[in-house]
């Protein structure tokens, strides 16, 4: 391509918190009956005073860290100054020059490689109220507002949809790592504001656009390919693309200029006076640092060079905290380590499988890890067929029981007594007479058709090396 | 029944005696307010029958004892407009802290009080209703912004009254209307629940006929309040009985900037706030000369600070969830705000907030904003330095007597120059008192103010109640 996109991120996630950022109002606010969620403090009565949620800052310093930042020694907040019906107080309590972190980064895998994208900083804020349109009607809802938020801005390091799906969803398993956000994003609880812009010479152009409010990460996927086009499609034609804040047309990836020009606000930013600075003392930095649990890039790395599974199912296993929790406690278990790439696959495939279908969570399931390892092994040492083992699963996942009870009660192990296969082969035999003159005609296809009755009749459990021989013997003699 | 200078105390003292009950006070201090207060215009709202319902607390510690409160608290159910237009339909949901404080101890509130319109003042005379006169002359403002306050304590419509003080708010009113005015360390009463002015600044005051009274509404107003992120995290001060085992000043440093006793002062109030620290002296104090930042930076310092604060704390009335709303055909959503904010506020409000958004526009916050806090520092250590060598600081409250009605029509920062005293030690958040020490050849009280170190209320307390006490 002629133009090589230039792309930065702010991310806004929504702590998990029991309360709102400076009030004592439930956080919860998802779904609620509007404006019953609601005090003088987020209503912005006058007189009302914000008191910074504890939780809420602590969340954002365990992100920040999470995220390689440096936490600043002295935070604090500030206004930003500017009307609408939505912002109860005339200005948002954010932070403009303390912020709580800056200079970070993240790193994750685009196309098989590691890259890191630099994080400018890590904030806390408060959110808005809801304007719901309806008709010549604008309504106000202010459950959501005064809900705590943290914004993440990073420098615009990203060339491409692909480094950003990287990162978006890197990123929104960490915060579910650490414990910070369920990062719903039906629910809001993590938004994305795009910045984009196209270089022919691989500077940072003059211009950028901006794109807010995008909701979901397919979404913004789309989004992305939309200004690409749109953005080249104008610098073809010779056009001088300008500042701008674009709105989103629905979730089909389109954008539109937006009437009222924001490139010009000025905020008024000044620091906000009913909140002391805030100072982060060493021991409590530590005590955070120390929660943070591994996080999805290392755990996979360490999957790929510790257990030598491949790449894309370390991927798939770290991205959720069920599948890599099922994952470490079986491989502990295994007795053969060659075997954690057998075990992967019968997690991420055929016990997946069954738990989406009966909408069961991984962790309720009635297939622990450890009866997982035994199938594997069982598979492992020949005694349970490929065939037959997913049935067996399925009955321990009905069931509970252990995969060599399962085998026991219904028979399903590998047949062994010869005595017994050699009298349903010649059942086969003699229930198939026009099989057996095929054979005797010599048609290739005939053995092969009575290999299969025998393998009907025993549900599998034969080995198809020793019917087959069987046959051959029965049918010649 | 003389209702004027009665005391806390006095008035519980006489109910033991059985001079009168709660019922027969109020019913008498009701008949004051009907009589003066058409010319005095002290009370924006009359609350007769909270105050009666009120009565049914005997056991507080304020309990039967006629007062009121600046119209910038909210208190349940009552509207609660800091006397202005826009406003006017704001009923409280909620009680400030103070306000809660307050009735929990019993307190019996006749009405709410008038003040310049959002406290932007320093004689009611922005007040979006009326002004209120001074009850020694009628001719003359009683101050402010807790103008009203001052007049309902001074006339006898109120025991005390709770104001509140930007710059000299409380201090001003105390000194003009001759009462005791007191503002303790900012944070030390919860600011949650007084509609703000300037968040930095401001802090809730009482205005009483003793410094003794002053020092029992502290007790029950201070105490760390968790609604505000700026209290004080202390329990509430124990300050009555350590003040009354106090018999002189021996061993009290006072000192006497030179910048506060110049040719800026009135001849007869310099010569009043003079003989009264000669006064301190007798009792055993020592007076010692400080040298102070020139005042004049003091106040504009002051002015840019608090218009820029005033900027953004207004912005919440927009006239969207309460206030005015205007009935002209609005295009767009922010057009509505502005016609709201346009009709509704008064000239001194949007004068304040015009300021205030050039004092923190991009490329002149540094000029201002910015600069007003650095020099806000050096006015913070001027007082620190001073305090190494002093214990308080004790100077004139206001540079004139209560001037007449009209004076601020012409002068658009008149009160910034009438509060150019009380604006160092707002800066500085520090403990302060304005005591009566006299009156003008017209009869107009002037007023002596006492300053101390950040939380060190008691030896403020200490100055002024030995002052009232001796024999003049």
């Amino acid at each position: 391509m002629k133009y090589q996109p230039i792309i930065g991120l702010e991310v806004h996630l929504q702590p998990k918190t029991k309360s709102k950022m400076f009030c004592g109002c439930s956080a919860k606010y998802f779904g609620k009956e509007p404006n019953t969620h609601t005090c003088p403090v987020c209503l912005g009565l006058p007189g009302a005073l914000p008191v910074p949620n504890r939780a809420a800052i602590e969340k954002c310093i365990k992100l920040a860290l999470a995220l390689n930042c440096t936490i600043l020694s002295e935070s604090k907040f500030d206004r930003k100054n500017y009307f609408y019906p939505d912002l109860p107080k005339g200005y948002q309590i954010s932070q403009y020059d303390q912020p709580i972190s800056e200079s970070g980064w993240l790193e994750a895998d685009v196309n098989g490689d590691a890259k890191r994208f630099r994080i400018t900083r890590v904030h806390i804020e408060e959110d808005t109220g809801k304007s719901i349109h309806k008709d010549d009607k604008t309504l106000l809802d202010f459950n959501k507002s005064g809900v705590p938020l943290i914004e993440i801005v990073t420098e615009p390091d990203f060339i491409s949809k692909e480094e950003v799906d990287a990162f978006a969803k890197r990123l929104r398993q960490i915060v579910r790592y650490c414990e910070i956000s369920d990062a719903d994003m039906e629910k809001g609880q993590m938004r994305f504001e795009l910045n984009i812009s196209l270089s022919e010479s691989g500077q940072l152009p003059e211009y950028k656009v901006e794109v807010k409010n995008i909701g979901s990460i397919s979404v913004l996927q789309k989004v992305i390919d939309f200004e690409i086009k749109r953005q080249a499609k104008a610098l073809d034609a010779g056009e001088k693309l300008e500042q701008e804040t674009r709105g989103l047309k629905g979730m089909s990836g389109e954008t539109l200029a937006q009437r009222i020009k924001e490139g010009s606000a000025d905020y008024r930013y000044f620091p906000e006076p009913d909140i002391p600075p805030m100072r982060f003392e060493k021991k409590l930095v530590e005590k955070i640092q120390k929660e943070i649990p591994e996080l999805p890039q290392e755990k996979k790395w360490r999957y790929v060079n510790d257990q030598k599974i491949e790449i894309d199912s370390a991927e798939t296993i770290v991205a959720s905290k069920d599948l890599f929790t099922f994952f470490e406690q079986g491989v502990q278990e295994l007795k053969d380590e060659k075997l954690a790439q057998n075990f992967a696959n019968w997690l991420i495939g055929d016990l997946r499988r069954l738990t989406k279908k009966h909408e069961v969570d991984l962790l309720d399931s009635k297939v622990t890890p450890k009866h997982l390892v035994e199938l594997v092994q069982l598979l492992k040492e020949g005694k349970l067929r490929t065939a037959i083992a997913k049935e067996v699963l399925t009955k321990v996942f009905e069931t509970g029981k252990s995969p060599s009870e399962v085998m026991q009660e219904s028979d399903l192990g590998v047949m062994e007594d010869d005595g017994e296969l050699e009298e349903i082969v010649q059942k086969v035999i003699d229930s198939n007479p026009k099989s057996v003159d095929d054979y005797k005609n010599k048609n290739e296809n005939a053995i092969k058709f009575l290999l299969g009755q025998v393998m009907k009749e025993t549900r599998g459990q034969a080995d198809p090396i020793i019917v087959k021989q069987l046959l051959e013997k029965l049918l010649t003699s | 029944m003389d209702l004027v200078g009665l005391t806390i105390q006095e008035v519980k003292r006489n109910f033991k005696k059985g001079e009168y009950n709660p019922e027969e006070l109020l019913s008498e201090v009701k008949k004051q307010i009907d009589k003066q207060d058409d010319t005095l215009h002290a009370f924006v709202l009359k609350t007769y029958e909270k105050a009666e319902e009120a009565l049914a607390n005997k056991s507080g510690k304020l309990s039967g004892i006629p007062a009121s409160i600046k119209d910038n608290y909210n208190w349940i159910g009552t509207a609660t407009t800091a006397s202005s237009n826009i406003l006017r339909n704001y009923i409280s949901p909620y009680n400030a802290t103070v306000t809660q404080r307050l009735l929990d101890a019993g307190a019996c509130f006749v009405g709410k009080t008038n003040m310049d319109a959002f406290a932007h003042g320093s004689s009611t005379e922005t007040s979006d209703f009326f002004i209120t006169l001074n009850p020694h002359n009628k001719d003359h403002v009683a101050g402010g912004s807790s103008g009203g306050a001052a007049a309902a304590v001074a006339s006898g419509m109120s025991v005390y009254s709770i104001g509140s003080e930007t710059a000299g708010s409380v201090r001003g009113p105390a000194a003009w209307c001759g009462l005791v005015g007191f503002a303790p360390t900012y944070g030390r009463f919860s600011r949650y629940g007084v509609v703000a002015m300037a968040s930095s600044l401001d802090r809730p005051g009482v205005l009483t006929n003793s410094v003794e009274d002053s020092a029992i509404l502290t007790e029950i107003l201070s105490g760390h309040d968790r609604q505000d992120a700026t209290s004080i995290n202390e329990s509430p001060m124990k300050l009555v009985e350590k003040l009354l085992q106090e018999k002189d000043l021996k061993g009290m440093r006072i000192g006497l900037p030179k910048q506060f006793f110049d040719d800026r002062i009135e001849p007869q109030v310099l010569k009043a706030v003079e003989e009264a620290t000669r006064q301190l002296e007798k009792m055993g104090a020592k007076l010692i000369e400080v040298d102070f930042l020139d005042p004049k930076y003091t106040i504009a310092v002051y002015t840019v600070i608090n218009r820029s604060e005033i900027s953004s704390n207004l912005a919440r009335i927009d006239g969207i969830r309460y206030g005015y709303r205007s009935n002209k055909k609005a295009e767009t959503i922010l057009d509505q705000i502005a016609y709201n904010r346009g009709e509704g506020f008064g000239n001194e409000a949007k004068q304040r907030c015009m300021t205030g958004a050039y004092t923190l526009s991009a490329g002149y916050y540094d000029a201002y904003y910015k600069k007003a806090q650095q020099v806000r520092t050096m006015i913070i250590e001027d007082f620190k330095k001073a305090f190494e060598k002093v214990d308080v600081v004790v100077g004139p409250t206001m540079p004139t007597t209560a001037p007449k009605v009209g004076v601020t029509k012409d002068n658009p920062i008149y009160g910034e120059l009438a509060d150019e005293l009380t604006e160092p030690s707002a800066l500085a958040g520090l403990p302060c008192i304005s005591v009566s020490v006299g009156k003008d050849s017209k009869g107009l009280p002037i007023g002596m103010q006492v300053i101390g170190r950040q939380m060190d209320e008691f030896n403020v307390l200490k100055a002024a109640h030995i002052f009232e006490k001796s024999d003049k």
